[in-house]
């Protein structure tokens, strides 16, 4: 990727998916019994990913990536369903025995070997002569910027470098596809936005398969071709970057990637492509997307907090509502207005720091808020 | 003055256990080397000559009896290994929530004192005993079999007597091994085998390291064992040190055949580090 400025969503024209999914889990469920007690990790899924995909996990913690993860692995069979991995079905099939490797969460280094003698460790074991591994090992360093750092111990590296050791290890074997759980969570803010271009870069360049786990929506959404939102064991929705930031399929996804406002209505009006609501003393207009819905429905809707315009006058078009500055959250290049609607919904609004914003709106002041129609989005009108 | 404080407290820590090491370690061991050059006897008293053949007479008499305690040790040392490793590697993965308890148990023989331990072995192995009574009984053993008064049984008995030294660092050393570390073998193709071969016992490798040193220094130096289950052809140069001291009174001779063995097992233990301590053996076993 030439890193111009990184756009925060990305949008893949729906790519001509493969004849043969890369990984396929149908109906997969996984219960563990602790303490007596069942807990369901995770709860039916169905997912394909792509061949050269990067796809990801998104989910908070504890709703089921890892486990979901390690049944692509082969660490646990699955209760229920099947596993398949270029169309053949994987499930109860050890680890070692499939074409897939993992980079752990914890990177999982080997302690008492050298940064080569990890990297070699698969191909070892897969008895690859001792000039190609060599090559290979050499090749695989040099793409993760480790080439002199053979000889090093895990333990005398920095975490970064760390990190690129467990993917070289992973990689030099050429995997169908590579698992990454969380592989990022433990580097400090700069040190993850560095590796997460280099990530991008080095899947690119190998052309395999990713699947990442992640709990950080903006890693998911910047990488991402196709993203699953998890939500206690379940898949929430499984879409593009940019249709999941757009039109979040539930409620929780919407709180869950990014910050979006949530509004809820009665709708009092249906007519042309969208639904009117009755809104204190203002209007708010959102397109149905073909959906059916009828007047006394209740509706929530969503408004990104960089669509809506604060003012001082009355807008006459458009949808737009009264309301009040709680607070002002000055953020470098941009500023954060919390507001309460005359409804009594807490919205967030983003202004860019461009002009002189500062004069905007003061805490306590009474303002207009007002978005375009087509910025809103009503949840469950995909 | 603050300065002077920070540089002096270190040592004010270190100062009782440093004078507890001076007192009743520094001091008895310099006493003990000069004795092991004085002649004389209990009647006439001793006298410092700096008489060296102490040492040389003291390898030319007994230097068989060195020799067996250093084999002895040895074989009851990897006996040892060969009790203590799948026993430790067992409890560490296998036993579950059970653990402490099974480490419990292998440590319970240690509330009883060494000699009655020892005595009870003898018990066991003995020529009507639990184990040779009923084998003789049923013709599964010759009649003049017998397991007491032989080399055998004073390895057995030292293997037994000193083998959770042996288990508990072992045990110390697997507890610690990260399981993702494992799994993370598993998913680069290796088999049960080879995670084993190159994950798991390269990095439980300092735990052996430490229970050799553990059970071979107090083994080869143990006199218990033999005077109890070896009669008087198996005897172990601890054996020799206590009659020369406490029977016919050669300080003297007790002390240089002390000082030998100590040497010998200093050179032995500083040979095996060299040689296996490093952490180039365990990137070795690694590969
Ligand atoms: N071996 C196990 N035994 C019992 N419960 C388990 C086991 N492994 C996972 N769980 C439970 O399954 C659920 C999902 O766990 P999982 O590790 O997949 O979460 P996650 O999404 O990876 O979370 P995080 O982001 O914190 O890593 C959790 O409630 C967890 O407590
Ligand atoms: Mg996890």
């Amino acid at each position: 990727m030439t890193e111009t400025s990184p756009a925060p969503v990305r949008d893949d024209p729906e790519g001509t998916p493969a004849a043969v999914p890369a990984i396929e889990l149908a109906g997969v469920r996984k219960s563990f019994q602790a303490y007596g007690e069942t807990v369901h990790a995770v709860r039916d899924i169905d997912l394909t990913v792509h061949e050269g995909e990067f796809f990801s996990l998104l989910g908070p913690s504890g709703c089921g990536k890892t486990t979901t993860m390690r049944m692509i692995a082969g660490f646990e069979d699955p209760t229920e369903g099947a596993v398949y991995l270029h169309g053949e079905d994987v499930t109860g099939v050890p680890a070692n025995k499939r074409d897939v490797n993992m980079v752990f969460q914890s990177y999982a280094l080997f302690p008492h070997m050298s940064v080569f003698d990890n990297v070699a460790f698969g191909l070892r074991r897969r008895g690859v002569d001792k000039a190609e591994t060599r090559k290979r090992v050499g090749a695989m360093l040099e793409i993760v910027d480790l080439t002199g750092r053979e000889k090093r111990r895990p333990s005398e590296l920095s975490g970064g470098q760390q990190q690129r050791v467990a993917l070289a290890r992973a990689l030099v074997n050429r995997p169908r596809a590579l698992l990454l759980d969380e592989p990022l969570g433990a580097l400090d803010l700069k040190l993850r936005q560095a590796m997460q271009v280099e990530l991008k870069r080095i899947q690119r360049e190998v052309g395999i398969t990713f699947v990442y786990v992640t709990h950080d929506q903006g890693e998911a959404l910047t990488m991402s071709d196709r993203i699953a939102v998890m939500n206690d064991g379940g898949i929430e929705q499984l879409d593009t970057p940019r249709a999941i930031y757009e039109r979040p399929a539930s409620r929780f996804v919407a709180g869950f990637i990014g910050t979006s406002n949530l509004i809820t209505g009665q709708i009092t009006a249906v007519g042309g492509d969208g639904a009117e609501i009755g809104y204190g003393e203002g209007r708010i207009v959102v397109p149905l997307n073909g959906a059916s819905r009828a007047v006394g429905d209740t509706v929530e809707l969503t408004v990104r907090p960089e669509k809506i315009v604060i003012g001082g006058e009355r807008p006459d078009r458009g949808s737009y509502t009264s309301a009040t500055v709680a607070e002002v959250v000055y953020l470098g290049t941009s500023t954060s207005y919390l507001v309460t609607t005359a409804a009594g919904d807490d919205v967030t609004v983003f202004v860019q720091n461009a002009t002189n914003a500062d004069d905007i709106a003061e805490r306590g002041s009474r303002v207009w808020l007002s978005w375009e129609p087509r910025h809103s989005y009503a949840i469950g009108t995909a | 003055m603050r300065r002077l404080k920070g540089a002096v407290a270190p040592y004010l820590l270190i100062l009782p256990g440093g004078l507890w090491l001076v007192v009743f370690f520094a001091v008895p061991l310099v006493y003990m080397a000069s004795v092991s050059l004085m002649t004389g006897n209990l009647i006439d008293g001793f006298e410092q000559t700096w008489h060296w053949r102490n040492y040389t007479d003291g390898l030319d008499v007994y230097g068989d009896k060195f020799v067996r305690s250093l084999w002895y040790g040895l074989i009851a040392t990897v006996a040892c290994i060969a009790l203590a490793y799948p026993a430790a590697y067992w409890i560490a993965f296998r036993a579950g929530r059970h653990k402490s308890t099974w480490l419990f148990m292998l440590l319970l023989p240690f509330f009883v004192s060494f000699v009655l331990r020892t005595i009870a072995w003898k018990l066991v192995l003995t020529d009507q005993g639990p184990v040779l009574g009923p084998l003789k009984s049923w013709h599964l053993l010759p009649k003049d079999f017998h397991v007491l008064d032989s080399g055998f049984a004073v390895v057995s008995g030292l293997t037994y007597n000193f083998l959770p030294f042996m288990v508990l660092p072992i045990y110390v050393a697997l507890e610690r091994v990260d399981h993702r570390v494992v799994e993370a073998a598993y998913d680069l193709y290796a088999g049960r085998f080879a995670a084993f071969r190159r994950v798991v016992l390269p990095l439980s490798l300092p735990g052996v390291f430490a229970g050799v040193i553990m059970t071979f220094v107090p083994v080869t130096s143990d006199y218990v064992n033999a005077s109890v289950l070896g009669g008087p052809d198996n005897t172990m140069i601890g054996n020799v040190i206590q009659t020369e001291y406490f029977t016919n009174s050669e300080y003297a001779t007790a002390s240089a055949l002390s000082f030998t063995l100590m040497a010998l097992l200093l050179l032995g233990i500083f040979a095996y580090a060299r040689a296996l301590g490093t952490k180039d053996v365990l990137e070795a076993a690694g590969r």
